[in-house]
């Protein structure tokens, strides 16, 4: 054996890992997309696409379906992301879905299109006939992540079937389909959040600026903190508070909560993460909450 | 920091769920909100204090129909080390299940009730675990709270347990007395135990070298891709992008590509947009080639004095994983890395008894979880080594021609 000893650092590993996928993404399919959000995790997943690809482009375009509820900071930061990597970007409207299938447009105080976000999502994969969708969710989100694969297959209509997935062996990915089925591949489903955060304070990464403290107008709802914008309703004998804020995820403008915070940059979100021992889903996501079982549902419905 | 990927083996019953429980909410890896939840699901079924093993319950589809996906990932670090646990549940369609978790893993942890003592499931557990090579084994022998700690007890299952496997190629087996439930030696030592000393399981867990379990000697990069940038400033750029799976490559080495043969110099290695002069395994990496040669995806670049196998016939051992049997004569894809070959069964040897090891007539057919001996015919030459030899070289995986479901393990041993 050799005398050389390997420095073999799990931030490395992960690393290497996640550009093994793209790349078998970009050798396996012949239209595969990225979906962006616009939060850390994906914008995580144009950083490793960058180390996967360049000096060559993308070999699939960014697609981002757009609520018409996301944060005006998130777009602006979409946009010049897009402008100084060079790459495609493609935008589909939920609005647009709304008005072509003739849905109901949901209603309520805080009136989320989240689970809307599917139609427009399957529409797109049929337009563009896409047979790969990479995104960057991750198994410790929650436990019907964790008992997915890393190449997701899904039907015609978008579908997980728990059951019916294929074996994943070794770091050899299946990514066999017939024609109208999709896949979805997430490599960084072995990250967790805080190592998404190291990773961003390794590398340096950029991020919209609500992912850090600064004073907003919250709404109090339930006990959460619900950013004061045009797409809630806002009663008189609401409590609007001004408080230092920051967003732990990144979604829809009124199904993210904010949560009271100073951190000001990525160590202290760290260190802030570290501390609290609350989960990101549990600490922001109002819409999961709605049944134990939220995300298993979604997900069959083909929603990521 | 590092990583160590493990797998848990045993029976609901021998208190695996509370063993991966307690090693989560011992090392602080379970957030507040998700204990509450638990602390509501334990009292909903009864329970005063939270219920470990509800950690890692499944979801509600699995409840429902009463059945088990094959495998569900945990993830914990301490300030040594990242871990993934590869969960598989214990019982049906066990083999198939282990196997997945098992190839990806460098140390499985075998649970053992201490009362039961060494029975059939435990050799089964262990012998699956030699198959797959992994490179660790830790017996646990749970439950000492119900066997009054003893120490003759735990001897006498650690002496059964080296006779039953006197006959396996395992590298090293760790023994370690615990109480899941009441967390004695998993992450803390126990004083209830005080003639036992050797390691916790998480100690242990989390100084066992990890860097050998990968080969360091034969260097092997499978092609994933070719980066041809479409810009006058890289025109003569063609950039072979993959990852190291064994080994090390550098700058000026001489390289062979297979399966074609042909020889040339690495020219440059580009790591993170930056040029490196060298690089190794496990690292994703681009290699630039002295000489303009056709290689592309499913290619192999390797050290010119550090050939592979090169063979359209392979001696596998092969976990059949499908509802429909294999036959001699199938015809299938076979995926090795990024390469993907059609391939046919030559013949079924023999299948092998994964609870003794001894060898059966397969009557050329295999069911869902045999394990077999079997010989397959490629219609490509593949660049492998042997499992044994090379993990990261010598596995792949069969394809359905026509459902494209994964079928089968493959393990090459020739």
């Amino acid at each position: 054996m050799s005398s050389h000893t390997y420095d073999f650092d799990y931030l490395d590993y992960l690393e290497s890992e996640a550009i093994h996928i793209l790349r078998e993404v970009a050798g396996q399919f012949e239209r595969p997309a990225l979906l962006f959000s616009g939060g850390k995790d994906s914008i995580t997943l144009v950083h490793l696409a960058l180390k996967a690809f360049r000096p060559g482009k993308f070999p699939f375009p960014l697609v981002h379906i757009d609520t018409g509820h996301n944060f005006p900071e998130v777009l602006a930061f979409r946009d010049a992301l897009v402008e100084s990597i060079g790459e495609k970007l493609i935008v589909r409207q939920v609005e647009d879905t709304i008005r072509q299938k003739n849905l109901e447009p949901p209603k309520g105080k805080l009136a989320s299109r989240n689970f809307l976000q599917a139609y427009t999502l399957l529409d797109t994969i049929e337009e563009f006939e896409f047979d790969a969708c990479i995104g960057g969710a991750r198994r410790d989100e929650e436990k019907a992540r964790a008992k997915e694969r890393i190449f997701s297959v899904r039907n015609e209509f978008g579908e997980w079937d728990p059951r019916l997935q294929r074996p994943e062996l070794w770091h050899i990915y299946n990514g066999k389909i017939h024609k109208g089925e999709n896949v979805r591949v997430f490599p960084i489903s072995n990250w967790t959040e805080l190592d998404v955060w190291h990773y961003i304070l390794r590398e340096n990464i950029q991020l919209p600026a609500i992912y850090y403290a600064h004073r907003r107008q919250c709404l109090v709802y339930e006990g959460q903190l619900v950013a004061v914008s045009p797409h809630i309703q806002i009663e008189p004998d609401d409590v609007i508070v001004e408080k230092m804020v920051r967003f732990r995820t990144v979604g829809d403008m009124n199904c993210t909560a904010a949560i009271e915070s100073t951190a000001q940059t990525t160590e202290d979100i760290i260190q802030e993460i570290l501390s609290s021992r609350i989960s990101e889903r549990g600490a922001t996501r109002i819409d999961d909450k709605f049944s134990e079982a939220a995300m298993e549902d979604r997900k069959k419905a083909g929603y990521f | 920091m590092d990583l160590l990927r493990f797998i848990t083996a045993g029976s609901v019953d021998d208190g695996k769920s509370t063993l991966i429980g307690r090693l989560l909410y011992d090392t602080e890896s379970i957030f507040i909100d998700q204990i509450q939840a638990l602390q509501r699901a334990s009292q909903q079924k009864g329970g005063q204090q939270i219920d470990l093993a509800l950690i890692t319950d499944g979801l509600r589809a699995e409840r429902e129909q009463g059945i088990t996906i094959d495998v569900a990932y945990k993830y914990f670090s301490t300030p040594h080390r990242k871990f993934i646990i590869a969960d598989t549940p214990g019982h049906i369609q066990y083999t198939r299940n282990m196997i997945t978790g098992a190839s990806t893993a460098n140390l499985a942890i075998i649970l053992v009730d201490a009362r039961q003592g060494v029975v059939e499931q435990t050799l089964r557990h262990t012998i699956v675990a030699s198959i797959m090579r992994i490179p660790h084994v830790v017996l646990c022998i749970n439950k000492m709270d119900l066997v009054d700690y003893s120490e003759d007890r735990f001897y006498e299952i650690v002496h059964d347990y080296q006779q039953a496997i006197s006959k396996l190629q395992l590298n090293e087996v760790y023994y370690i007395p615990i109480s899941a439930l009441h967390g004695d030696n998993v992450v803390h030592k126990s004083q209830r135990m005080p003639w036992y000393t050797g390691k916790p399981l998480l100690p242990y867990l989390e100084e066992i070298p990890v860097t050998l379990d990968i080969n360091i000697d034969l260097g092997r990069f499978p092609v994933q891709y070719v980066i041809r940038p479409q810009e006058e400033a890289y025109h003569d750029y063609r950039g072979y992008a993959g990852k190291i799976v064994s080994g090390q490559f550098h700058e000026g080495q001489q390289v062979t590509i297979w399966p074609s043969g042909w020889n040339s110099t690495i020219q440059r290695i580009e790591r993170n947009q930056q040029t490196v002069s060298m690089a190794y395994a496990p690292q994703s990496v681009v290699i630039l080639l002295k000489d303009d040669l056709d290689i592309g995806r499913g290619d192999m670049i390797t050290p010119a004095d550090q050939p592979p196998i090169l063979t359209q016939d392979l001696e596998v051992t092969l976990c059949w994983m499908d509802s429909s049997p294999l036959k001699t004569g199938d015809k299938l894809l076979l995926q090795h890395g990024p390469a993907l070959v059609r391939c046919v069964v030559k013949s079924i040897d023999y299948k092998i008894d994964i609870n003794t090891l001894s060898q059966q007539d397969a009557g050329g057919k295999l069911q869902l979880n045999d394990v077999a001996r079997v010989h397959l015919r490629t219609a490509k030459p593949l660049a492998v080594d042997t499992y044994a030899t090379n993990r990261a070289n010598g596995a792949a995986i069969l394809i359905h021609e026509t459902s494209f479901n994964t079928v089968a393990a493959c393990l090459i041993e020739a």
